[in-house]
């Protein structure tokens, strides 16, 4: 199943709504880090609410493109990790390193335009 | 404790049917009824000798002594425990608060069956075949009743113990708000895995409902932990961020603080500040809050002045 991928101003927000498959993931994976550069995105959101699970390789791939979308120029947000999935992803090792996260979506944003912010004062 | 007070005669136990040993018990029955004031009296006297239930005074001991010496003289009659066992539960509900141990409970069950197998004896003495057959059906049966009454006390004892814990355990883990999106939990006492558990689960779910971006999460109160419960510490607070809020650990002891040192944890994951107050400054600070003196500083308020 596809995950939409929206544009919001300069930022992709793309809301997973079921579970997926590691192909999914990888696809979106790829769109996400492909559609960063075509439309100058300086931000994405991954909201992860609907899941129940993040299993090693969704975690993994989540991080790969948290990673490969800084070096495309842009920040990753990942939101909506539920409590009981945070602490089952922790136990198993899967912190996320170096991905920022945020409660929902809101929040996501809030942080991205205030990197945004940061960055355009120290390049003015 | 000499559990064998004879020894077995060559005549070996008579294979006595169960309808003989309950006749043989009511036999005696009526001898402990007679005897009932001297054999209760010469146990209280046993139990004081014994130093057991120091905790209560000898006119209670006495009072608690009839009644367990009626009921397990009833025991003996009807070969039925089931009103002795909700005595002991009963007797064991008034005397645990008090500081009863189970050594002494089952230290005066113990006496009660050699005050009272002591007795057969006196009154046997005569007769050794009988005494022999007396003693076959006292001895499974004593035991039984002693055996009845630990059982029910250390039952009653472990109920109180569940009821504490529960209590303990929904008393002990606060999550506070204490500004817009600024949770504190203090923790006091020893952690055990099922409190670092709900711990973290309570956390995990205070910090989703009150959105918080920071929580300060204060061990000034627990003195250690092992490095199984410090590893559970560093998850949660992994696990927050996850959700998105930061965590600032607040009161590490030296203890604390060498084990976490000895498991290895990484510093730069964990934001440590050494007291409740620089970890609620420093939360203020992350949220964006500065708190000034209300008006001119150098006046202080009336109460807050020298002299």
């Amino acid at each position: 199943m596809a995950v939409p991928i929206l544009k919001q101003g300069p930022f992709l927000i793309a809301s997973i709504q079921s579970a997926l498959t590691d192909t999914d993931l990888v696809q979106l994976r790829d769109a996400l880090v492909g559609q960063v550069g075509s439309y100058r995105s300086r931000g994405v959101i991954v909201d992860v609410t609907a899941l129940d699970v993040l299993d090693s390789f969704a975690s993994r791939t989540l991080r790969d493109l948290a990673h490969m979308v800084r070096l495309r120029g842009a920040e990753t947000v990942i939101v909506g990790i539920q409590p009981e999935v945070a602490f089952t992803m922790v136990r198993l090792g899967l912190t996320l390193e170096g991905v920022a996260t945020a409660l929902d979506l809101e929040e996501g944003l809030f942080y991205l335009n205030e990197k945004l912010r940061s960055t355009q004062q120290t390049t003015q | 404790m000499s559990e064998v007070k004879t020894s077995k005669s060559p005549m070996s136990p008579t294979q006595a049917s169960s309808e003989s040993t309950a006749s043989l018990l009511r036999e005696l029955v009526p001898h402990l009824r007679q005897n009932r004031t001297q054999l209760r009296q010469e146990w209280a006297r046993r139990i004081t000798e014994a130093k057991l239930l120091t905790a209560m005074s000898a006119d209670e001991i006495f009072t608690e002594a009839t009644a367990v010496y009626d009921q397990y003289v009833e025991a003996l009659e009807t070969g039925t425990f089931e009103a002795l066992q909700a005595y002991a539960r009963n007797l064991s509900e008034r005397i645990i608060p008090r500081g009863v141990e189970t050594h002494e409970v089952v230290g005066i069950v113990l006496l009660l069956r050699d005050v009272l197998a002591r007795s057969l004896f006196a009154k046997y003495q005569e007769d050794l075949a009988k005494l022999n057959r007396i003693l076959d059906a006292y001895e499974p049966a004593a035991n039984r009743i002693a055996n009845t009454v630990a059982v029910g006390f250390v039952q009653e004892r472990e109920r109180i113990i569940r009821e504490q814990q529960e209590a303990i355990r929904e008393l002990s883990t606060p999550v506070l708000q204490v500004r817009e999106r600024l949770l504190i939990l203090p923790i006091i006492g020893v952690i055990d895995p099922q409190r670092a558990r709900q711990l973290t689960e309570q956390l995990l779910r205070g910090i989703r409902t009150n959105r918080a971006k920071v929580v300060v999460i204060d061990i000034t109160g627990v003195a250690a932990m092992d490095s199984q419960i410090a590893n559970h510490l560093v998850q949660t607070v992994e696990a927050s961020r996850l959700l998105g809020a930061t965590v600032i650990v607040t009161g590490l002891s030296p203890e604390i603080a060498q084990t976490l040192v000895n498991i290895g944890v990484d510093l730069g994951k964990m934001n440590t500040v050494g007291d409740l107050q620089g970890g609620i400054e420093g939360a203020e600070r992350l949220l964006g809050y500065k708190v000034v003196p209300i008006g001119d500083n150098t006046q202080m308020p009336k109460g807050l002045l020298p002299g």
